[in-house]
């Protein structure tokens, strides 16, 4: 087999799922926008109004407003959120009782490749859902309580966009192998939901270090060093783990879920 | 490599926590180009199996297959490029429909949008499904849904086509449908591999015949070679072959 004929296979595969996506857009990505909307609309709307504004946590300037402090830890959390599900939930079904993956097993490429397709199409709609929240977390807000976002690092912030999907995507893949349908429930309450609230979405990192447990035990989820990513290259005002800490956690976590993903995903699919 | 398949002690054993199943055990088989081909056997006599392992979907743990000329474990890409099988249950994609299902396949196997959509159109008409050609596969009847599974599988004009239980779960008139586009296909030239536990259907399609039971090929041969093998006092029909070969215990 040619590369050419491989890449040609696996471009049509992402044609096939760009086409999925655009069937069910509107309501894939309203729904994108909700808890987004509703964490923005408490905090930075009606906390302000009613005059308890959450205090920004961890020393940062007089600039520095709630709202940035929820900025980048609102598009990594739906970043996240999304990347994964649009990996995993079709997944459970095609490997599940559909059974339909052998559609595309059935292509001629190899079936590590059809992962690194899922991966990649789980990226596309994880980016969309961050770049679509953006102006709703930076829009939607009391007045005097707008975010302070700076765009001189704009070619490491759209590095971290693409690794921040990549991971989610990543991540999806292999929770989509090692759990069925049945649980999907128990997935999102002991791995969704534990990886956004615990996610440094309302704090950056190094005000944990008050509770120092906490600190070193959220060290374990990816999405806080997408949040601390995303801060240091947007809202640099708001204290940030250093570069190489972020950077090289989200590199070799989006390379080695990667490859757990595609071999239990071969595993899955081949007997 | 003149033939279409060929195994040569072809062997699958699953192995788990439970222990160990041997599927097939040293399978021999060869199937000539243009030939309709069909594997005969009870409940778990290891069809599916070899289909599979034929099809690059399951790993053979002993001896060789080719298709094509493309051996199964080594190129398996190039396995892929030269069949077409269409599978037991319905594994339409659900998210498509009848003619995005055809389209994709064929782009999948690098045909160009515009070749995709003429012969998508071309196997629709062929296969009778002109008025489900935008139907969601959960729209479909299984006598349709097994017509759109087989169409898909011909999109890229496989050299070898592989059918694994067709007509399971039809309705008579269905079945024999379907066996009328079969005998078209394969008097243009497919070569076709079919696996049945329905005797006549074997009869009815198929030059040879190969009967496999605990994963062992125990007989081989045109349908009259078959025959002439019962014992004296049974009838001289398939279905004595069967029973004599594979015994009359109740299969699960």
């Amino acid at each position: 087999m040619t590369r050419v004929g491989v890449a040609h296979t696996f471009l049509a595969m992402m044609a096939r799922d760009l086409r999925v996506m655009r069937r069910g857009f509107v309501s894939t990505f309203l729904r994108v926008f909700i808890q987004p909307a509703l964490i923005v609309f408490t905090f930075a709307y009606v906390m302000p109004k009613i005059g308890t504004a959450p205090a920004v946590a961890g020393a940062a300037g007089p600039a520095a407003t709630f709202s940035t402090v929820l900025v980048p830890g609102i598009i990594g959390m739906s970043m996240l959120t999304q990347g994964l599900m649009a990996v995993t939930f079709p997944l459970l079904r095609e490997l599940g009782w559909e059974r339909s993956i052998e559609d595309r097993v059935l292509a001629p490429a190899p079936v590590w490749l059809l992962g690194l397709q899922k991966i990649a199409a789980g990226a596309v709609q994880g980016l969309i859902a961050g770049l679509l929240v953006f102006p709703v977390v930076t829009l939607l807000h009391a007045e005097g309580q707008g975010p302070a976002i700076a765009w001189e690092r704009w070619p490491l912030f759209l590095a971290i966009m693409v690794c921040g999907a990549l991971l989610a995507a990543s991540l999806g893949l292999w929770l989509g192998t090692v759990i069925d349908a049945a649980q999907v429930q128990a997935m999102i309450a002991v791995v969704l939901l534990p990886i956004t609230m615990l996610g440094c979405l309302y704090y950056p990192w190094a005000a944990l270090s008050e509770v120092r447990w906490v600190q070193v035990a959220v060290l374990a989820n990816p999405l806080v060093y997408l949040n601390e990513a995303l801060r240091a290259t947007i809202t640099p005002g708001i204290p940030h783990m250093p570069v190489w800490a972020f950077l090289g956690v989200l590199l070799l976590g989006t390379a080695a879920l990667a490859w757990l993903g595609t071999r239990s995903f071969t595993r899955r699919v081949l007997a | 490599m003149s033939a279409a398949i060929r195994t040569v002690g072809l062997r699958k054993t699953y192995r788990s926590a439970r222990g160990e199943v041997e599927a097939v055990r040293g399978l021999d088989l060869e199937v000539a180009p243009g030939g309709f081909f069909g594997l005969l056997g009870p409940n778990g006599a290891g069809k599916s199996t070899t289909i599979g392992m034929l099809t690059t979907l399951v790993r053979p743990t002993g001896g060789r297959a080719w298709v094509a000329g493309a051996e199964v474990s080594r190129d398996p890409i190039g396995v892929k490029r030269r069949i077409g099988a269409a599978t037991q249950r319905s594994t339409l994609d659900q998210a498509l429909d009848v003619t995005e299902n055809l389209e994709f396949r064929g782009r999948f196997f690098g045909m160009s949008g515009r070749d995709a959509r003429s012969r998508a159109r071309e196997l629709i008409e062929l296969f009778g499904l002109g008025d489900r050609r935008t139907a969601m596969p959960r729209e479909l009847s299984g006598g349709q849904a097994r017509r759109v599974m087989i169409g898909r599988a011909l999109m890229h004009r496989p050299e070898v086509l592989f059918l694994d239980e067709p007509t399971a779960a039809l309705d008579p008139q269905t079945r024999v449908a379907l066996w009328e586009i079969l005998r078209a296909l394969h008097a243009d030239g497919q070569t076709i591999l079919l696996t049945t536990h329905y005797l006549e259907e074997a009869e009815a399609l198929c030059g040879r015949i190969a009967i496999v039971d605990h994963g062992r090929l125990l007989a081989e041969g045109t349908v009259a070679e078959l025959k002439a093998s019962v014992p004296a006092d049974e009838p001289p029909s398939l279905e004595a072959v069967f029973l004599t070969l594979t015994g009359r215990g109740r299969r699960e």
